[in-house]
C-alpha cells in the first residue's frame, strides 16, 4: 500500500468512490500539520469505524451540520493556546452536510472570519443514508426521492448555485474543483491554505453506486463535467469579485451535455426525452455565458 | 477491545487492520513493459494500494487492498494496466 | 482579601469563568441569559479576560464549537436557557458521549409553546439524561461557586463529563444579591489548568468520533455511566476542599430540620427559600416539617436521599417541571429510592410555579395540609397541580 497516503488503505468505502479520491489529494496537498473536522456522512463512516480509523491527521467527527462550528472551535483553541501557527484547519462536508443541514454553520463561520479551509465534496444527493435527493441534486437526476414516474422527470429544481453564496460572504478565498483535475484541485487547496482567514473550495466527487455508473468511470466523468460545461471551474480571491476567473476552459467547442449523462445510470431517464436533453443543455448554456465560456 | 475514553482512536491509519482485498472481482495487472512510470495510478487510487519505491521496480499493487474499481487501468495514459477476471 | 460585589446571576458566572480562566467561550444570547455573554465580552474587551470569544450564528453551533474546542484541550464554557439549550439537544449528548468537560451556565426557563420567559425546570430537566452533570443554585453566591467547582469536578480525570450549573431564570439570573468573588490566585491554587487526557494533536494524530457498532456502543454508554457514578465522590471531595478554601459548605443534597421531621418537602433551586420559610412557619405551630435541597441531580444523590427520607411518613416532592402525561420528573426518581424498601414514605408530587408563577410561602403551608389529607385518606399516590385554574380551561367534548 501507499504508507505516504495520509487517508490509509483499508477503509470501506464503495470500489471506484470519488470522495476518497478527493480526501486523499487534499490531504496529500495540505500536509500533515492539519486538523480535520468532518460531518456526518459518507467519509466519515467508511473511515472511523471504531476502533480503528484511516485518517493519520487529527481529526474530529461531531454531527451531520456543525463542521464549520466545530472548527470554529477549534480554530479559537488554538489562537487561545497560541498553537495556531504551521497548522491547518479543514472542515470537511458532504453536499447534504454543506448545501443543506450545515448552510448556517458555513455562512457563521466565514461570516466570523475563523482561518479555517470548508471543503465540501459534491456528489449530489444524501449517499450515505440511501440516495435521496439534497439541494445539491442536478435537474432531471433520479433519486430516491425524486424518482422518475408518470408525473416526474426525476428532480424537478436545478441545482443551488453553493460557491455563489459562499463567495457573496467576500471570504479570503473561494472556488470549485474536480476531482478529475486534480492538479487543478491541489493548486486550488494550497492557495486557500495560504491565504489567513476563511476559505472554500467545492469539490465535484463522482458517486459510482448513486449516480449508476461502471466505479471505473469516476475520474472519466469528473473530467467529462468539465469538459462539458456542466460543472464551471472557478476561483475568487481576497472577497474580490474582480478576480474571479475560471480556471479550466472547456474544449472548443464544448462537448454536449448528453455526453456527460448518458453514462450515468441516474439520467437514463432522459434519454429518450429530447426536450429534456435540450433544457438540460440551455441551462449549461446559460450558465457558461455568465462565466463567459462559449 | 479496548473501550477508549470517548471511542477516541488512539492509533492513526489502523484502518489497514481491514484487508478489504476480499471485496475485488476484477485484478488489475501492470505490465511494466508499457508503463512509464508517470506515477497517475499511485494518485488517482481511493484506496491508497499503489506504491512505487523505485522506477527500476515500477509501481506495486497492494492486493491485501485493491478493491478492483479499475480506475488505475481507465486512467492509465499507456494503457499498461489491465483488469483481469478475478478467480477464487 | 476576597471582594463583595452586588451582582445579578448570569454575572455571577461570568465572573466565575473569569477566575477559572476559561480559554475559549462561544456563545449565542438567549433570555435570560444574555448577561453571561455580554459580561464577557466585556471582560475581553477591557483585556481583564484573554480568552477567545466566538460569537455563534446559534446555541447548536455554540455548542459545536465548545466540543471543537474542548477536544483541542481548551478549558470551555457557556450559556444558554430553554429554546437555546433545546435547539443544543443534539450536541449536548456529543459533548457527554465524546468526554469532554464543558462548563455550561443555563438560566432555568420554560419551554415553549406557548412562549415563555419565566422561571421553570422543563429545559434541564429535559437534558436529564444527556450525560451531563446537573448543578442547581439556589442563590446568586451558588451560582459562582457551583460553576468554579464544576470546572474542577468535571474536568477530574475520573469523571471527564461537561456540567451545566441551572439558575432560575429572573429570581436568580436578574436579581442582584451580595456575592463574594474570590481572589484569582486563591482560584488559582483551587482549580489547576485543564489537563486533557487525549487532545487534537498535529504531532499525536487521533480520531475523536469514531463510528461505533452493536459491538461496543453499549461498553461505551456503561462508561459514560461509570463516570457519572464516580462522579459522586468526586463531588463530595470537591464540596470538601471548597469549603476548606473558601469557607462556604455544599452538599449534593441539603438537609434542612429534617431530624425529627414525619413531613419533608424536597426542592430545587430558587424556591428553596420560600421553603425553608414555610417549614419554619409551620414548625412554630408544631408541626414536624423538614426541607431536603437537591443540588446534583446528576448524579443522582440516591444515597443521601434515602438517608435522610428514610423515616418521614410523607415526602413532598416539589416540582417545577413537568413530563406530561405521568408527573413531576423527580418525583418517580425519588419513589425508586425506596421501591424496594421494606419500610418506606409515602412520597406526593407537587406541580408548582410553571413558567415562572410564583411561588409564595402560603403555597407551601397549602401543599403541606393537602399531603397531610392525603396521607389520613392513605392515599397511594398523588400528582397535584398547586394554583391551577381547571375551570377556565377549554375542552372540546
Amino acid at each position: 500500500m501507499n504508507e505516504e497516503s495520509l487517508f490509509a488503505s483499508g477503509h470501506t468505502a464503495c470500489a471506484g468512490c470519488g470522495a476518497t479520491i478527493a480526501l486523499r489529494l487534499l490531504l496529500a496537498a495540505a500536509g500533515k500539520n492539519t486538523i480535520v473536522c468532518q460531518v456526518t456522512g459518507c467519509m466519515e463512516v467508511v473511515s472511523t469505524g471504531y476502533p480503528n480509523t484511516a485518517w493519520k491527521v487529527p481529526y474530529i467527527h461531531v454531527a451531520f451540520e456543525n463542521a464549520a462550528a466545530v472548527a470554529s472551535g477549534v480554530d479559537a483553541a488554538l489562537k487561545a493556546k497560541g498553537e495556531r501557527e504551521g497548522k491547518n484547519i479543514i472542515a470537511l462536508g458532504g453536499d447534504g452536510g454543506t448545501y443543506d443541514i450545515g448552510l448556517q454553520a458555513l455562512s457563521g463561520m466565514l461570516e466570523r472570519g475563523h482561518d479555517v479551509l470548508y471543503v465540501c465534496y459534491d456528489n449530489e444527493a444524501y449517499m450515505n443514508t440511501g440516495i435521496q435527493r439534497s439541494s445539491a441534486t442536478p435537474y432531471g437526476a433520479s433519486t430516491t426521492t425524486s424518482p422518475p414516474g408518470k408525473f416526474s422527470i426525476g428532480e424537478d429544481t436545478p441545482k443551488k448555485p453553493l460557491a455563489e453564496i459562499v463567495a457573496a460572504h467576500r471570504p479570503s478565498y473561494v472556488a470549485t474543483a474536480s476531482v478529475g483535475y486534480y492538479q487543478d484541485f491541489q493548486t486550488k487547496v494550497k492557495k486557500a491554505l495560504s491565504k489567513k482567514g476563511p476559505s472554500f473550495i467545492l469539490v465535484y466527487t463522482p458517486c459510482p453506486t448513486g449516480w449508476r455508473t461502471p466505479s471505473e468511470k469516476t475520474m472519466e466523468i469528473a473530467k467529462l463535467a468539465v469538459d462539458t460545461g456542466y460543472l464551471i471551474l472557478w476561483e475568487m480571491e481576497n472577497g474580490d469579485r474582480n478576480t474571479l476567473k475560471v480556471t479550466k476552459m472547456p474544449p472548443k467547442p464544448r462537448k454536449p451535455v448528453e455526453e456527460y449523462l448518458k453514462i450515468q445510470g441516474r439520467f437514463r431517464h432522459l434519454m429518450n426525452k429530447p426536450e429534456e436533453l435540450k433544457k438540460i443543455q440551455e441551462l449549461v448554456d446559460a450558465e457558461c455565458k455568465r462565466y463567459g465560456i462559449e | 477491545m479496548k473501550i477508549t475514553i470517548g471511542a477516541t482512536v488512539t492509533e492513526a491509519g489502523s484502518s489497514v487492520r481491514n484487508k478489504t482485498g476480499g471485496w475485488r472481482n476484477m485484478r488489475p495487472v501492470t505490465d511494466l513493459a508499457k508503463c512509464k512510470r508517470c506515477g497517475i495510478c499511485i494518485i488517482v487510487c481511493p484506496d491508497a494500494v499503489i506504491s512505487m519505491k523505485t522506477r527500476e521496480e515500477g509501481p506495486k499493487t497492494d492486493y491485501d487492498y485493491c478493491k478492483g474499481c479499475g480506475i488505475c487501468a481507465n486512467e492509465c495514459p499507456f494503457k499498461a494496466i489491465e483488469m483481469q477476471q478475478e478467480e477464487r | 482579601m476576597a471582594m463583595k460585589m452586588v451582582l445579578r446571576g448570569n454575572m455571577a458566572t461570568a465572573y466565575a469563568a473569569k477566575l477559572a480562566r476559561v480559554e475559549v467561550i462561544p456563545a449565542y444570547p438567549i433570555t435570560p441569559s444574555t448577561l453571561f455573554p455580554e459580561k464577557i465580552s466585556e471582560f475581553v474587551a477591557n483585556g481583564e479576560l484573554k480568552c477567545q470569544f466566538i460569537k455563534c450564528e446559534s446555541e447548536h453551533s455554540a455548542m459545536s464549537a465548545c466540543i471543537g474546542a474542548s477536544a483541542t484541550g481548551a478549558r470551555v464554557a457557556t450559556a444558554t436557557s430553554s429554546q437555546g439549550l433545546a435547539l443544543m439537544h443534539e450536541v449536548v449528548f456529543i459533548a457527554a458521549g465524546l468526554r469532554l468537560p464543558i462548563v455550561m451556565a443555563i438560566g432555568n426557563r420554560a419551554l415553549s409553546a406557548p412562549i415563555n420567559i419565566w422561571c421553570d425546570h422543563q429545559d434541564t430537566i429535559a437534558e436529564r439524561d444527556s450525560g451531563w452533570l446537573q448543578f442547581y443554585a439556589e442563590k446568586n453566591q451558588e451560582t459562582l461557586d457551583l460553576m468554579l467547582m464544576a470546572f474542577k469536578i468535571c474536568e477530574d480525570h475520573r469523571v471527564l463529563l461537561p456540567g451545566m450549573v441551572g439558575m432560575d431564570a429572573f429570581v436568580l439570573t436578574h436579581t442582584m444579591e451580595c456575592v463574594d468573588i474570590p481572589e484569582q490566585e486563591e482560584v488559582d491554587r483551587f482549580l489547576p489548568p485543564y489537563k486533557p487526557v487525549y487532545k487534537l494533536d498535529v504531532n499525536n494524530p487521533m480520531t475523536f468520533g469514531a463510528f461505533s457498532s452493536p459491538d461496543n456502543y453499549m461498553e461505551f454508554r456503561y462508561a459514560v455511566h461509570m463516570a457519572m457514578e464516580s462522579a459522586v465522590k468526586v463531588i463530595d471531595e470537591v464540596f470538601e476542599e471548597f469549603e476548606k478554601k473558601f469557607g462556604r459548605n455544599y452538599q449534593r443534597v441539603v438537609p434542612f430540620m429534617v431530624e425529627d421531621a414525619e413531613v419533608i418537602l424536597v426542592t430545587i433551586g430558587s424556591m428553596t427559600g420560600t421553603a425553608r420559610e414555610a417549614v419554619r412557619l409551620l414548625r412554630s405551630k408544631g408541626k414536624k416539617v423538614g426541607l431536603l435541597k437537591i443540588t446534583t441531580l446528576r448524579p443522582f444523590p440516591k444515597d443521601l436521599l434515602k438517608k435522610y427520607l428514610k423515616d418521614a411518613k410523607v415526602v413532598v416532592v416539589l416540582e417545577r417541571n413537568i413530563s406530561l402525561g405521568f408527573g413531576g420528573a423527580v418525583y418517580p426518581e425519588i419513589a425508586a429510592v425506596f421501591a424496594n424498601a421494606a419500610r418506606r414514605p409515602k412520597i406526593y408530587d407537587f406541580i408548582i410555579g410553571l413558567g415562572g408563577r410564583d411561588i409564595v410561602v402560603e403555597d407551601i403551608v397549602k401543599v403541606y395540609e393537602i399531603a397531610m389529607d392525603a396521607l389520613k385518606a392513605k392515599k397511594a399516590e398523588m400528582v397535584e397541580w398547586i394554583g391551577v385554574r381547571k375551570d377556565e380551561i377549554e375542552v372540546i367534548k
